[in-house]
């Protein structure tokens, strides 16, 4: 596994100049606020990032939220009168996006930038500068999507946006340019995050945490890291190639100027596939992490999850065109990807049976987050049933582009990921902010969503197959009554979803207001990440202890009785806390803040208004991005200890210089 | 890239690290661990521009064909120039590990100067086309073929502005020992284009649409 390199050997060594580190190219000083909004603008600590991440994304996750709630609307009753049929367009695209990649990805983002860090024992990530221009590109890239609703309108194309809708005389207005660009911006975080996650997991690992010790949270996002690493440049050759058809007036996709409209589907689909793994895989990693601690048993088959979590990533990647069934590929690609598409339920199908078989025979307490892991058991096992039947192609050219599939990606996207991730609120609160989240509102919370999930997605089945097809923005009497029955039904589910949200809005400024007494270990749980405080230091270990076992934690609070051969608790978790602060490291070596990241990130969208509106705004944009890149590389490694008011005493600032 | 001006110490790791200070778990650096993923990633974006060439090259409504425009034994000079700058970049290299601050820096420049002839070549070559009557919109092979090498030859001139970079470090006496490193990544990114253009010369001008 291990590549090592060959240490260079010096054959004449010349004098080499004397370099002192902290003048380094010292033009700028490095900001070191430690309170107030400066020391959220500049972080680049992990945790804040990952708390940014997760309240960005949240805020998006409403956003998408109030547009699937104007849709329904708009079909509870035949022949709707809510949206016109153009809104209506802006609105499933705008819900699909932002639910795809402003408030799932990011939101797996805010939980592995938090959690990848605690849970393989390291103080902060690899490239800290990096992780919080990603954020910021994120963010920026999210809010200049936004944008085009002041600027002339959303984007109209559906979240796959195919040729010829992306082209300009079907989508006349920016909206398309904003919805190609905005995506890139957010492809280049993904990008620069996943290299910089898989780095810090294979590199800066505790001592003993061989990659079969890693928690499988880590290793479930370690294998979506490859995924986007590999995935995102896909999307982004089909975006520059949009994006130049339409600023520059090129015919990539233009079948009259003789393109293929294909290339944009399988470029899309290859990203697009891929991407689902993108989605779902960090919620396995979650309730892979819950279900053991609440089952009071070790994650039944450790290995078998890890290679089934490698095997879905490699695998993804072969079963792109079922997206495609019905774009007359041939007989013989639709039987290869029939086939694929079939195989890969095998790896989620082990998965779920790791599950079922760690709760079997536990002592199961059904808190909140124990129950959202069940949740996404049962909801995505419907979910994934109903897609492979997409599988098999005859039945697939029925079903596509109908209700059908809007129900099965509902199940697996809401039922599977949203509930992974409302699970991991639960689980991680008190570990983020020293607070336990209510679980009797909890209760209440998961309830009325999974009532809401299936009452909403439930019947888009049956309105499916009785012919309901995607992106109609009327449904009309003549469908018959399974049609306009089930939208009623489909409508009040909606309802009773977005209630099921509110209540944990609820429930989190409740929590926020009460005090900060959640115990060092509420859960009895088993991994890295809890052998810390609550919230972490902003060094998040004062010492890091040395790994011997998968579930490291458990098995220092445990250990078996040579005698009786009973498990017996040898130590508490306070008990473990100490033992570390009396160890603690004298020197802790952490990056300092820095200005460069939001400066460098507010050029690129910059430069994306001025492809769309005037060539010299993206000048001025590339003029930012290029002095950000310059600022960022002339920055001194570390903050002078003058800087510092008062002078910080504590662990010493000498601070790293990788960022 | 401006990272990679910084030293690689792995950030988080505490002084008595018993990996070394320079290499974490994999015995690889973080900064050459996180070039080679993103050559991996770049790999894919090249691979997805070269798809859509492949698709189209043959496909001209209008204006001239591949053949009317394509000037191969001039491209073969650039490419042979580009080819030879890898040569001066594994030298600059080497230099850098053995602590020689001139050589370093000579091969720098040298590199510097045989990529920015190939970029200058491709720009004489993109101007020669359009006389010829191929502009960027005028079929769906001009745009395939100026997205694809035009995309290469950002890459390149990226690739020199790190070297000019670097040779402005090593002015500041900061590249030497244990930074050498840093010469050391550009030169993967620098080798990693160089190999991406065999594969485009090769597809777009020697085998025949």
């Amino acid at each position: 596994m291990a590549i090592v390199e060959k240490p260079p050997t010096p054959l004449e060594l010349a004098p080499a100049p004397v370099v002192v580190p902290r003048q380094a190219f010292g033009l700028y000083k490095r900001p070191v606020s430690t309170t107030g909004w400066k020391s959220w603008l500049f972080t680049v600590d992990h945790k804040k990032l990952g708390i940014m991440y997760g309240v960005a994304a949240f805020v998006f996750f409403i956003i998408g939220g109030i547009e699937a709630l104007l849709i329904r609307l708009q079909l509870a009753r035949p022949n709707g009168t809510i949206l016109s049929a153009q809104t209506y367009n802006e609105l499933f695209t705008t819900h699909a996006t932002t639910m795809v990649f402003l408030f799932v990805m990011p939101m797996g983002a805010a939980f592995w930038n938090y959690f990848i860090p605690l849970q393989i024992g390291a103080r902060d990530v690899a490239f800290p500068r990096i992780n919080a221009l990603g954020f910021w590109l994120f963010l920026f890239g999210g809010l200049f999507f936004y944008l085009s609703l002041f600027l002339g309108g959303l984007p109209d194309c559906g979240w796959f946006c195919y040729a010829p809708n992306s082209g300009a005389v079907f989508s006349p207005t920016n909206g398309v340019d904003f919805w190609a660009i905005a995506l890139q911006i957010t492809g280049i975080a993904s990008l620069t995050g996943s290299i910089n996650i898989i780095v810090t997991v294979l590199n800066m690992r505790a001592p003993g945490m061989t990659l079969m010790k890693l928690p499988i949270f880590t290793w479930m996002v370690l294998v979506v890291q490859f995924l986007l690493v590999f995935a995102i440049p896909v999307i982004s050759v089909a975006l520059f190639l949009l994006m130049f058809q339409r600023v520059f007036g090129a015919t990539f996709f233009d079948a009259a100027a003789g393109a293929d409209p294909l290339l944009w589907q399988h470029l899309f689909w290859i990203f697009g596939h891929p991407e689902v793994y993108i989605l779902i895989l960090p919620s396995f990693g979650i309730v892979s992490e819950i279900l053991p601690v609440f089952s009071r048993k070790p994650l039944f088959g450790y290995p078998f999850v890890v290679f089934s979590g490698a095997a879905i990533g490699f695998m993804g990647w072969g079963v792109w065109a079922h997206h495609m069934f019905a774009s007359g590929l041939g007989p013989v690609s639709v039987a290869v990807f029939s086939a694929t598409t079939m195989f890969i339920a095998v790896p989620t199908g082990v998965k779920i049976i790791n599950w079922i078989a760690t709760m079997w025979g536990g002592k199961i307490r059904f808190t909140t987050a124990m129950l959202f892991s069940i949740g996404l058991i049962v909801e995505f096992t419907i979910g994934g049933l109903s897609g492979v039947t997409h599988a098999i192609a005859p039945s697939d050219w029925q079903q596509t582009d109908t209700y059908h599939i809007v129900a099965h990606f509902h199940y697996v996207l809401f039922g599977g990921a949203v509930f992974g991730i409302f699970a991991g609120f639960y689980y991680w609160w008190p570990k983020m902010f020293g607070r336990l989240l209510d679980e009797k509102l909890g209760k209440w919370n998961f309830w009325l969503m999974v009532l809401g999930v299936n009452l909403t997605f439930a019947p888009m089945h049956i309105s499916g197959l009785a012919g309901q097809s995607r992106r109609n923005y009327i449904i009309d009497d003549v469908q018959g009554p399974w049609v306009t029955s089930m939208n009623l039904i489909a409508t009040i589910g909606a309802f009773v979803l977005a209630v099921g949200v509110l209540i944990f809005i609820i429930n989190v400024v409740k929590t926020s207001r009460g005090p900060r007494n959640a115990p060092l270990d509420p859960w009895d749980a088993r991994t890295y990440e809890w052998m810390t405080t609550s919230p972490p230091k902003e060094h998040n270990f004062d010492s890091i202890p040395p790994v011997h076992s998968i579930d490291e934690f458990f098995h220092r609070k445990y250990a078996e009785d040579h005698d009786t051969g009973e498990i017996r608790k040898v130590a508490t978790a306070e008990e473990i806390m100490a033992e570390q602060e009396a160890n603690a490291d004298k020197h802790i070596h952490l990056p300092s803040p820095s200005y460069w990241p939001i400066v460098l990130a507010s050029g690129v969208p910059v430069i994306g208004l001025g492809l769309i509106f005037s060539v010299p705004l993206a000048i001025v944009g590339g003029v930012i991005v290029l002095l950000g890149a310059y600022g960022w590389a002339l920055e001194p490694s570390v903050a002078d200890d003058t800087d510092f008011d008062p002078p910080a005493g504590g662990p010493s600032k000498e601070l790293s210089t990788v960022g | 890239m401006a990272d990679l001006a910084v030293s690689p110490v792995a950030a988080g790791h505490d002084a008595h690290d018993d990996h070394g200070a320079h290499h974490g778990s994999t015995g690889l650096s973080n900064n050459k661990l996180a070039m080679w993923l993103f050559l991996g990633s770049d790999c894919l974006l090249f691979g997805g521009l070269i798809s859509t060439y492949m698709l189209y090259r043959g496909r001209v409504a209008e204006g001239p064909h591949p053949e009317d425009v394509y000037n191969i034994p001039f491209t073969s000079v650039s490419s042979f120039v580009l080819l030879m700058s890898s040569l001066t970049m594994v030298l600059a290299v080497t230099s850098a590990h053995r602590g020689d601050v001139k050589r370093t820096r000579l091969w720098l420049i040298a590199t510097a100067l045989l990529g920015a002839t190939f970029v200058g070549g491709q720009v004489f070559e993109f101007t020669e086309m359009y006389y010829k009557g191929l502009g960027y919109t005028t079929s769906l092979f001009s745009s395939s073929f100026y997205t694809l090498t035009g995309f290469h030859g950002v890459h390149v001139t990226v690739g020199v502005i790190m070297l000019l970079s670097l040779v402005a470090i090593t002015l500041r006496g900061r590249i030497p020992g244990n930074r050498a490193e840093v010469v050391e990544l550009v030169g993967l990114y620098w080798h990693f284009v160089d190999i991406v253009w065999i594969v485009i010369f090769t597809l777009v001008y020697l085998i025949p649409s």
